[in-house]
């Protein structure tokens, strides 16, 4: 009898393949499709994966209408109980700050908390103001205003950039907060990574905030920034994923981690993870979707890195198996 | 007699046919007719207010209407400022266009030789099939690096000293502003005008233009007291349609307006407008209040529409009653 279920299951297994839907956060959108396809190749299951934004994905979630949501932001252990979710991280990404000084072209700026912040708020104008100046002090920076361009679409590359500003700048935080969109005080607002970058490239004197993978793909200069321990930091895989190997993950408080300001030495400051959303009370779609993070977390990093995400350091990928395990989910 | 009775029978039959077929039409078109016109919209103004309720409830109409700050952080939401960068954009980019897509159609109907007509008239209404995406594009990348360093520089320096008018163009000149906006939605307005009021211009009847020429009056003369008030309405209901074209046009202002929720203080600043909101901050709206501030911002583009458009019929009307022949 048992030989017979065992074997209908391993059939039936073979030619149900599963159907997993998902929607949410852009930002991941190339990695979660990449993964789709090569898992579609290799285990015949298929995902369908919408982006259709953060804040739609958790809505979906929330409504039941997907097996899983995607948001760029983390819910709050509060929010994630109230409405019986389960939250973990997938990838790593971060934002660089990108400039357009025709006179010092590609040279790598300095910038620190202070100056970021300043130059956002609207008080540092001009490019060559003593306080850059005495950051870049091999470098002539010019007599040029300060063109601030920043995102007009609501994005998770403005929620981790204004979560960086709230937390090293008090100022920042009292008046504008952080958001997917925010009250900004001076600049322009690009839409999307390429409207951001066309700005800054066509604007002499202009300075704004882009993804890491956009900036890295369009080969843009990049400051490197002071993190919380003192030392300038350029972004690249190996300080972004430092950021995420100090962090403080907690399967209690479902991953509620924001990888902004991170200590370590050499930790990129302005970094954040994406995350899963599924839900707890349908255990059923909840493990159709963890079968597909599962394959990702053991045999998807190297599609990540082509595509330069950062994926997870090993340590958290294990936490989240036991996270997975704990409130029985686990594929 | 057994052939009088059939051929009575099948008379009936098609009559009956013929009956049922008309009224069938008859209900169905009324129906879509009924549908599209009037439960269509109010179905669309319900569920926007439905949507909208939260909002409705936190901020009120009269201070939602009149309060200019849009902080999606401390979910603190006014729609002045959208409100102001719709209505005068619109405004704006009519006023550009309106005299030239008049121009346009005298030239068409009174002016050109025969063999130019059709091609001037087939490259206009080219014009109107380009999708806004790419108005949008060129826009961006072509207009507004031109417009930054040469159009507005040079109109700061001509009309920036003169009184009043100075004020309209003060500011850093960034291309991304009113004026580029407004010019880059008229030049898309313009097919649609043009080729309304070239229809309406065809309509003249010959003998009038006639018999006005045959008085000894110039083709001036004649396009200015004949053609022009005996087609009043046909132009002011052009202007209608673009104007509702401009009033909801999106994608080409995202990448123009700068996306900046203020009230511009000139020509040369920075603004936003309700579709470009919805377009930008409805995906990622991640908050009840703030989706529901969007859906409000939404019913008032709607309420904005209705009674632009009201009052355009209103004046098309009036015009009607004048110019009655």
């Amino acid at each position: 009898m048992k030989k017979v279920l065992l074997a209908t299951a391993v059939f039936s297994g073979a030619v149900l393949a599963l159907e997993i839907t998902g929607a949410g956060a852009t930002f991941p959108y190339p990695i979660y499709s990449k993964w789709a396809y090569e898992f579609n190749r290799e285990t015949g299951n298929k995902v369908n994966y919408q982006s259709i934004g953060s804040g739609g994905g958790i809505r979906q979630i929330i409504n039941r209408t997907v097996d899983f949501g995607a948001s760029d932001g983390p819910l709050t252990p509060e929010e994630v109980e109230k409405n019986k979710l389960l939250q973990f991280p997938t990838v790593i990404g971060a934002d660089v700050i990108t400039y357009n000084v025709p006179e010092i072209g590609k040279t790598v700026l300095n910038m620190d908390q202070k100056a970021v912040c300043d130059i956002y708020m609207g008080k540092i104008k001009k490019w060559n103001d003593p306080y850059l100046q005495q950051l870049n002090p091999n470098v002539k920076l010019p007599d040029r205003p300060i063109v601030v361009v920043h995102r007009s679409d609501g994005s998770g590359t403005t929620w981790i950039f204004t979560n960086w500003l709230s937390k090293v700048c008090p100022e920042w935080k009292e008046k504008v907060g952080y958001g997917t969109s925010v009250k900004w005080p001076v600049g322009v607002g690009g839409k999307g990574n390429e409207g951001v970058t066309n700005y800054v490239k066509r604007s002499q004197g202009g300075i704004g905030y882009v993804e890491y993978i956009y900036a890295k793909q369009n080969n843009m200069p990049v400051a490197r920034i002071k993190n919380r321990e003192g030392n300038f930091v350029e972004p690249n895989m190996k300080t972004i994923q430092e950021a995420a190997k100090h962090a403080k993950w907690d399967k209690s408080k479902h991953f509620y981690e924001v990888l902004t300001d991170q200590p370590g030495k050499d930790a990129y400051p302005i970094t954040g993870a994406t995350f899963i959303l599924l839900a707890k009370d349908q255990p059923e779609r909840a493990k159709k979707a963890t079968t597909f993070f599962k394959w990702a977390y053991e045999k998807g990093d190297k599609y990540a890195e082509e595509l330069n995400y950062i994926p997870m350091p090993e340590n958290v990928k294990k936490l989240i198996f036991e996270y997975w395990k704990e409130h029985g989910v686990a594929p | 007699m057994e052939e009088v009775a059939y051929a009575e029978k099948t008379l009936k039959e098609i009559r009956t046919r013929g009956l049922f077929l008309e009224r069938f039409l008859k209900f169905s078109f009324g129906f879509w007719a009924l549908f599209a016109g009037l439960l269509f919209p109010i179905l669309a103004g319900l569920i926007l207010l439905y949507e909208a309720r939260l909002a409705i409830e936190k901020f009120g109409f009269i201070h939602f209407l009149t309060y200019t700050n849009w902080d999606p952080v401390a979910e603190d939401f006014g729609a002045l400022t959208m409100i102001f960068g719709t209505v005068v954009s619109t405004i704006l980019s009519m006023l550009i266009a309106a005299p030239v897509a008049i121009g346009i159609a005298i030239f068409i109907t009174e002016l050109a030789p025969n063999w130019f007509k059709s091609i001037v008239s087939t490259a206009v209404e080219l014009l109107a099939a380009i999708p806004s995406i790419i108005y949008g594009l060129w826009g961006f990348f072509i207009l507004t690096p031109i417009m930054a360093t040469k159009v507005e520089p040079w109109l700061q320096e001509k009309l920036g000293d003169v009184p009043l008018i100075g004020k309209l163009f003060q500011g850093a000149p960034t291309g991304v502003d009113v004026l580029t906006t407004s010019l880059v939605l008229s030049i898309m307005i313009i097919p649609f005008m043009a080729s309304v009021v070239r229809d309406a211009f065809n309509m003249v009847p010959p003998i009038m233009k006639e018999s006005a020429y045959g008085l000894g009056a110039t083709k001036w003369e004649v396009i200015r007291q004949v053609v022009i008030p005996y087609t009043a309405s046909g132009i002011a209901g052009g202007l209608i349609l673009s104007a509702g074209r401009a009033l909801g046009e999106t994608m080409a202002v995202t990448f123009l307006a700068g996306n900046n929720p203020q009230i511009p203080k000139s020509l040369l600043d920075s603004f936003t407008t309700i579709t470009v909101a919805l377009a930008n901050q409805f995906t990622e709206a991640d908050t009840d209040i703030y989706l529901s501030a969007l859906y409000y911002v939404g019913l008032l583009l709607y309420l904005v529409s209705f009674t632009m458009l009201g009052i355009a019929k209103f004046m098309v009307l009036r015009l009607e009653k004048r110019w009655k022949v």
